[in-house]
């Protein structure tokens, strides 16, 4: 199974490498969603894959008794979603008014300085 | 010692509460400064003698081993008597040369400050701190040559001096920090003790190369010298002062400091006799070539450098003792002819010396300077010219193989050198005056006193050669051969090699300054050959240097952002390739990959179909679609490796980016393509392998053993520490609730950004937008 996820992983940097070198700005976007997914998956498989025994204390016991799946790249990547939400949505709305004032979609177009706006 | 040396700075510093309440007394107050300073050195002549050399100690960086201490030895001082005693008459002719000049105050600023650097380098014992007074000199030069600072072409000379002396300045630090490395001291006199060890060490080449191109620079060798003719767009006491007595001697004052120490094996010798030999010959050649009075002078005091460039080289003791006395009597006759060319040029506004004439009626005491200083350089008996011929003569007539090659070099310079002095000594002076020079008179004797004590000084000298020969003669040699020998001028040789070769050489020199005339044609015929001078191919390389930065520049900073990304991820990527495939073992180790059930092949199968759908669909509502299945799919994968929190994470976040995605995006224009075919192809080749090698590279982390004791710290500790069942949410608010604010923090700033953006109105006038 790791070596799929690890497939996956590689299709994911792959497609958002390909989608960041877009001209369009929707595209790189997506690049951009694409390549924190694929981060995301990496370091959680190297936390080894556990089935069935998230990292939970039973009730009613102090320490775990039983296998349990590590918790640290659990954290980081819990970290890691919500912030990346916060550029995604940072970013979509970005693009959203730079359209709005330019009216492309085309990174190339954005080469020039402020004072053009 | 240290106020001596600091004086002058202390006095350049002072120039602005001077210029203001002390106006017109600045010239005397600033030549009594170089004045009080000769008196000073003087006084250490008897003790010179006898004890060899004074050290004199400050500390400055002991904790880097860099310090002031100061090293009064024959060479140094005689050094500080040329630059006290020469800056003394500089000083006092720029008074009157100078008279009324709007700037007047700031040149002695100036001055000041470089009497002062140049004091020193001949002064400092501790490397460090010469390289750094070395630099001094070069930047105070720079102000100097660009006095005239409305005129271009004397801003350009002295950028160019600038850089050609700074370049060498920085290649020396680099030689001394060879030298301390291998020597292990900075300072010169404990070097000294292990001159062997040093000479026999392999970075020996590198040190004395790095070392040549620092003195090279300074002291206009060959093919570096181009900077000095530049540099005399500087008023004529400056070209006095610092091109020909004493800055550009300061190459040579490291050659001769550093002859016992680094000098007498082969390399160091016969690159000293090559570019010596090189530059004497080349730069006599010019110096007849030309008209400018300025310029012969400049060309000629090149030839000089040369001279004793070629005379350390040589390296014998006779070569040493000629050296010494070259010095001293090359600064004062040709300091003298730069004064008197500046008094010619002050009183009757021309250089070139194919028009003047005559002037010997007008002004008789500059004409005898004039006359002593040429017989000097021409090194008619009796001048201390003389004997520093005969001495340079019988070095090279001793010098084995080499000897006939070496005599008729020598020999050839001094004679072209002969008519050079020849040339600004005697020429305008002597015929009959033309009538456009009639109106000019004698100056004021602050100008032509200064040059007629530089020839009754080279007269004395060269008549009584006993006055100097053990007080100032014996310890240079003594500091820069490190030998003992008694050392003894005489006037009178007997018959001999040398007596003949010195009437050859005035013979031959009166008859081709009775021939050839100098004349503008021949100069100007000169001039086809610039293209191949090392100036211009300098100056060529620098500015295809600049333009080659440019197009660098323009090729990588091109303003794409994408195209820097594929650049690093190329480069990193081919990089990491070759380091993978060269000495890394890839291999899979199956005891580690768990089986596949089929509700996971589900999703895999998902996941991917979904990214091919997300890269290849042209239609943005796909594409966000196939985005939000890759979330869901990556969500199942948490679930089902035991990551409940991630999974609902995921879940939420992911709904949230797919609703966003739409409500802003659906209102923009269609997808387009703007990019070729050939550009796609090139990016997906560089993805798929960029791709390849993050899926290698994992593959490579995920079977090294992995340690997890801080997991196992977070697990063991969550209930007992931190009285909490989920350890994920233990360590998130708990162990590292910090991060969590700071995230959190994070959040609310992308928030406000989003919702002030969403506000944000750039253009007040179209609503409608």
């Amino acid at each position: 199974m790791e070596i799929l996820l690890i497939i996956i992983i590689g299709l994911l940097h792959a497609g958002g490498l390909y989608m960041l070198l877009r001209r369009s700005m929707f595209k790189m976007i997506i690049g951009l969603i694409l390549l924190g997914n694929g981060a995301n998956l990496l370091i959680f498989l190297l936390g080894r894959l556990v089935k069935g025994n998230p990292p939970v204390i039973e009730d009613g016991m102090k320490v775990f008794s039983d296998i349990y799946a590590d918790p640290v790249p659990q954290a980081l990547v819990l970290t890691a979603i919500v912030i990346g939400f916060g550029l995604q949505s940072f970013a979509i709305i970005l693009i959203k008014r730079v359209y709005k004032v330019l009216n492309t979609d085309d990174l190339d177009e954005l080469n020039s300085t402020d004072e053009e706006i | 010692m240290l106020i001596a040396v600091i004086l002058g700075f202390i006095f350049a510093l002072l120039v602005p509460l001077f210029s203001k309440f002390l106006k017109n007394a600045i010239p005397f107050l600033y030549s009594a400064l170089p004045l009080s300073l000769f008196i000073y050195f003087l006084q250490f002549l008897g003790e010179i003698k006898f004890r060899g050399h004074i050290l004199f100690r400050f500390e400055w960086v002991p904790s880097m081993g860099i310090d002031l201490s100061f090293r009064l030895d024959g060479l140094s001082l005689l050094f500080a008597l040329m630059i006290t005693g020469i800056g003394f008459l500089v000083f006092a002719y720029t008074a009157y040369y100078l008279k009324g000049h709007q700037y007047l105050d700031r040149f002695y600023g100036y001055l000041s400050m470089f009497m002062a650097s140049m004091l020193g380098v001949v002064l400092s014992d501790n490397l460090m701190s010469m390289f750094i007074f070395w630099e001094l000199t070069s930047i105070s030069s720079y102000f100097l040559i660009g006095f005239n600072n409305t005129d271009p072409a004397s801003r350009k000379s002295a950028l160019t001096a600038l850089s050609i002396t700074g370049f060498g300045g920085l290649v020396m630090l680099s030689g001394i920090i060879l030298l301390q490395a291998t020597g292990g001291s900075y300072s010169f006199t404990e070097l000294l003790n292990s001159s062997e060890i040093i000479k026999n060490s392999t970075s020996y080449a590198w040190i004395i190369t790095l070392f040549f191109v620092g003195a090279f620079t300074k002291s206009a060798q060959f093919p570096f010298h181009f900077w000095l003719p530049g540099a005399m767009k500087a008023p004529t006491p400056v070209s006095t002062y610092l091109h020909s007595a004493t800055m550009v001697k300061a190459g040579i004052y490291l050659l001769a400091r550093f002859t016992p120490l680094l000098g007498d094996t082969f390399w160091w010798n016969s690159t000293l006799i090559t570019i010596g030999a090189v530059t004497m010959v080349y730069a006599a050649i010019h110096s007849v070539l030309r008209v400018d009075l300025k310029s012969i002078l400049a060309y000629s005091t090149i030839s000089a450098l040369g001279i004793l460039v070629f005379l350390i080289g040589i390296g014998t003791e006779k070569a040493l003792l000629a050296a010494g006395i070259f010095i001293l009597a090359h600064a004062l006759y040709k300091a003298a002819l730069f004064l008197i060319t500046g008094i010619i040029d002050h009183e009757t506004g021309s250089r070139d010396v194919s028009k003047l004439s005559g002037l010997k009626q007008v002004m008789m005491p500059v004409a005898v300077a004039g006359f002593i200083a040429a017989l000097s350089s021409a090194g008619v008996p009796l001048l201390l010219g003389f004997i520093s011929k005969e001495v340079m003569y019988e070095a090279t007539s001793q010098f084995g193989d080499w000897a006939i090659l070496l005599t008729v070099l020598a020999v050839l310079t001094k004679i072209l050198l002969l008519v050079a002095g020849f040339w600004a000594g005697i020429k305008p002076f002597v015929g009959k005056l033309p009538l456009e020079f009639g109106e000019a008179k004698l100056p004021s004797p602050l100008l032509w006193i200064p040059p007629l004590l530089l020839g009754v000084l080279s007269l004395g000298f060269g008549t009584f050669p006993s006055l100097i020969t053990e007080s100032l003669i014996q310890p240079v040699f003594s500091s820069i051969s490190g030998s003992d020998t008694i050392v003894q001028l005489k006037l009178w040789h007997g018959f001999n090699l040398v007596l003949m070769l010195s009437i050859l050489t005035l013979l031959a020199g009166g008859i081709l300054y009775w021939l050839w005339k100098p004349s503008n044609d021949l100069f100007q015929k000169t001039v086809q050959f610039e293209v191949v001078s090392p100036q211009n191919i300098i100056e060529n390389g620098a500015k295809s240097f600049g333009s080659f930065a440019g197009l660098w520049t323009g090729f990588f900073q091109n303003g794409y952002l994408r195209n820097y990304v594929i650049t690093i991820l190329a480069f990193l990527t081919l990089l990491m390739a070759y380091r993978l495939f060269g000495e890394v073992d890839i291999y899979i180790d199956w005891d580690q990959i768990s089986n596949v059930s089929h509700y996971e092949i589900i999703v895999v199968v998902l996941m991917i179909i979904s990214i091919f759908f997300a890269i290849s669909t042209n239609s943005r509502t796909t594409a966000i679609v196939a985005l939000g299945v890759v979330g869901f799919a990556n969500c199942l994968f948490f679930l089902i490796y035991s990551a409940p929190d991630l999974a609902m994470t995921q879940f939420s976040i992911d709904t949230l980016t797919v609703l966003l995605f739409m409500l802003v995006l659906v209102k923009l224009p269609k997808n387009k393509q703007y990019s070729s075919k050939g550009i796609k192809v090139r990016d997906a080749l560089l993805s798929m392998m960029f791709g390849s090698l993050i899926a290698i590279l994992t593959l490579e982390v995920f079977e090294e053993p992995s340690s997890s004791e801080v997991s196992k710290y977070f697990a063991d500790n969550a209930y007992l520490l931190a009285k909490g069942r989920n350890v994920v949410n233990v360590i998130l608010v708990d162990y590292r609730g910090f991060d969590t604010m700071i995230e959190t923090v994070v959040l609310v700033i992308a928030a406000a950004g989003v919702f002030s953006l969403m506000k944000l109105d750039l253009n007040p006038s179209k609503k409608d937008l």
